[in-house]
């Protein structure tokens, strides 16, 4: 089946983009060529032509957390925020430590979005998340497992960091590494500084996550295997992967929209939608990770969509658990970075899509003859306001509810089908 | 009264001093001096709140501060009880969302919420329709303590603020009386130093309007008053503190200490004390100590905020 997308803005210029089958044909200069013969015709006049997107880090709770997410609403929130692959954390209940668990997520994901997105699960990297025994990689790896993390808890013991570097090379799994000193401000609430202190709040010091990321990069370079750090939140950890990087340190780095537009004020008024792990820090850490996913020290965006019911973040500040649903809301998030000047319609490919496809191997679409024809228009002058008749994840816990945004995604195809 | 002295309280709820406008707290003090002299007569209790019910919800532990708002809330004619966590549904695991909005059913006038977490208290404010008086949340508050405490400095002061200088000697940190007393002293024209060890001073205390000393027989000289904050034994097992007794030598206030001090200096606590910790047994008991005057200008304090708090709506009484 051929289809043609006429008149689409693709970087910032007037496109049409024609599909055979499930892949790329070409893409042309605006109404260069006449559509084929017999062809579909789409005319996309005023919205912008995007690949569709990967998200390398999010929770999508199932199983054993269904009430907040599960693996067919994370993907349905995914397909509508424009995502055609996640890559889900291990953190789940029973945790993703064995092929079963494995098997189950993708059984799911096949029931309910047979035709995408993909759903790429991420190996715990210890049994039960525990930090004390290496998980079966090579079982998790075999039964579709595409990286491996202890997302959610660091690893305090350098040795066994080491043994799952290693092992998992050998596999082809990268270490996601969630830095965080399990001892330095244990118990934190929010981000150690002055407004921590005003409010008479526990808070983490950005060196908590500096000093771990540091570890492991130092780690990489010895063993000379890449690390992949995590939700990077504060200007000092910049600064560590910077250096690495100069270094010639194979090491890669995320970050997530919401650490580029708030900062620690956004807990001033004791609101547990703000409160995330790794917290929101200064204007200062808000500035740094600009500018590095602007020159690229932080390699990729990821949402860290961490659903959590409403009962649950609603209470005191200390009670509610961390964390912001993000699939809905990423490309209207990045978009106002777009806006705002800080980023290119061009970043935000290599931010979400080129990059982390690159890092973890997967395929994506480039809109070069051949590629997987992912893709999505987005029509970023709309306004819409995040609620619950807008967004498609089964929780809203995020600081953006209520909040004019602009930029939805209209319509989304992966391999060349039609899912919305 | 007269009209034009007529004062509108604008505030549903007292969470924190930082709402108090400087002539807000003025008046709460000039309040409080009224209901004061309530408190020496031989039958101390008026009908003013008459019909009203409070609600004290101590969550955590108390004594000074409960029993305070108790007696100030019945020597008003309020009716007043007391709830726990141990005699709440929050001990079988409800949520402190449903029993705050149990409570509110009841329709009490003003609730009293203690708690342990900071910010709890603006949290049932936000979702219930009543006043709500924050008595202590977390590290982040204690609004009538800080109001008491300068009821006590305004009497010894001579009702005035500017020009003197105030120590809070202590556990800066993980106090919700020194930051209440910090903001509202120095919005009154009040000096502030602050003396602890590093371990215990708050993240971003560089940016705070207080002078910040580690050495005691530096930051006593010359004040006009020292308020000791009760350290808690914890502190040491959280490796803030190596031993209570080196503490104990750097920190505790003692009578030597205050010779320091200006000519008429006093020191306050807010209770209750660690005699020989954070100030030593001849301190507590010496002429210069506030300790019980700030005990009986709770109450007159508290007698204030609840009238303010309960008449709120009815037609401007206050």
């Amino acid at each position: 089946m051929r289809l043609c997308i006429k008149n689409a803005r693709h970087l910032e210029a007037p496109v049409d983009l024609l599909v055979d089958d499930n892949k790329i044909m070409t893409m042309t200069p605006a109404g260069h060529h006449a559509a084929p013969e017999g062809c579909e015709i789409f005319d996309a006049c005023g919205l912008v032509l995007m690949p569709s997107l990967i998200d390398a880090h999010v929770h999508l709770r199932e199983p054993g957390f269904e009430y907040k997410e599960d693996v067919a609403s994370g993907l349905e929130a995914a397909a509508r925020g424009g995502f055609g692959a996640v890559m889900c954390m291990a953190n789940t209940k029973p945790v993703n430590d064995t092929a079963s668990v494995t098997r189950h997520m993708l059984d799911r994901a096949r029931q309910s979005h047979p035709h995408g997105p993909r759903l790429l699960p991420i190996a715990a990297a210890t049994i039960g998340l525990k930090g004390e025994t290496m998980a079966p990689l090579a079982e998790l790896k075999e039964a579709g497992c595409v990286a491996v993390s202890n997302d959610g808890r660091p690893l305090e013991n350098t040795e066994l960091v080491r043994r799952i570097m290693e092992y998992g090379a050998d596999l082809g799994l990268i270490l996601i590494d969630h830095c965080e000193d399990p001892h330095l401000g244990r118990g934190w609430i929010m981000h150690e500084g002055d407004v921590s202190g005003l409010l008479g709040l526990k808070g983490q010091p950005p060196a908590g996550e500096a000093l771990q990321a540091a570890r492991d990069i130092m780690l990489a370079e010895y063993l000379d295997i890449p690390v992949h750090i995590a939700h990077v939140s504060a200007a000092l950890t910049v600064d560590i992967i910077r250096w690495a990087k100069e270094r010639g340190v194979k090491v890669s780095a995320e970050t997530c929209p919401h650490y580029l537009l708030l900062d620690e004020t956004a807990l001033e008024n004791y609101s547990t939608q703000s409160k995330v792990s790794p917290p929101l820090r200064t204007a200062h850490d808000r500035e740094a990770l600009r500018e590095a996913v602007k020159t690229g020290i932080v390699d990729i965006l990821v949402t860290d969509h961490a659903p959590h019911a409403a009962h649950e973040k609603d209470g005191t500040l200390d009670e509610a658990p961390c964390g912001f649903t993000g699939l809905d809301l990423a490309l209207s998030l990045t978009w106002a970075l777009v806006d705002e000047g800080v980023l290119t319609e061009s970043d935000a490919h290599r931010l979400w899509c080129r990059r982390p496809a690159e890092i973890f191997g997967l395929p994506w679409n480039g809109f070069a003859p051949g590629d997987p024809a992912d893709f999505f228009l987005f029509n970023p002058e709309e306004a819409w306001i995040p609620s619950r008749e807008t967004m498609y994840s089964k929780s809203l816990n995020t600081p953006f509810l209520g909040q004019t945004l602009r930029g939805r995604v209209k319509h989304h195809w992966m391999g060349g089908r039609k899912l919305f | 009264m007269n009209t034009e002295n007529r004062y509108h309280w604008p505030h549903k709820d007292l969470l924190d001093v930082t709402q108090l406008s400087r002539p807000d707290t003025l008046h709460l003090l000039d309040l409080a001096a009224s209901f004061q002299e309530i408190n020496t007569r031989p039958v101390k209790k008026v009908p003013t709140l008459k019909g009203k019910t409070v609600v004290l919800f101590f969550v955590e532990d108390s004594t000074r501060t409960k029993t305070s708002f108790d007696v100030a809330g019945k020597r008003l004619s309020a009716d007043t009880f007391a709830l726990g966590k141990s005699g709440s549904s929050l001990n079988k695991g409800e949520s402190l969302k449903d029993t705050a909005l149990t409570l509110q059913a009841m329709s009490p006038d003003v609730i009293v919420i203690r708690h342990s977490s900071s910010g709890a208290a603006r949290y049932i404010a936000d979702l219930l329709p009543c006043g709500v008086v924050n008595g202590g949340d977390g590290w982040h508050a204690h609004p009538t303590q800080a109001l008491l405490d300068c009821f006590s400095l305004r009497q010894a002061w001579d009702n005035t603020f500017e020009d003197r200088t105030l120590l809070i000697l202590g556990d800066i940190a993980h106090s919700r009386v020194a930051r209440s007393n910090i903001h509202l002293l120095t919005s009154l024209g009040v000096r502030v130093r602050i003396c602890a060890p590093r371990t215990l001073l708050p993240a971003g205390v560089d940016h705070w309007p207080v002078e910040v000393y580690t050495n005691l027989e530096k930051a006593v000289r010359d004040v006009d008053a020292a308020m000791c904050l009760r350290l808690q034994l914890e502190r040491q097992q959280a490796g803030l503190l190596p031993d209570l007794a080196e503490y104990s030598r750097r920190f505790c206030l003692g009578l030597g200490h205050m010779e320091l001090a200006r000519p008429g200096a006093k020191v306050l606590h807010p209770g209750p004390m660690n005699r020989g910790l954070e100030i030593s047994d001849d301190m507590a008991d010496a002429s210069a100590s506030l300790v019980l005057n700030q005990v009986a200008a709770g109450v007159a304090t508290r007698m204030a905020v609840l009238y303010l708090l309960a008449t709120r709506n009815d037609g401007g009484r206050a």
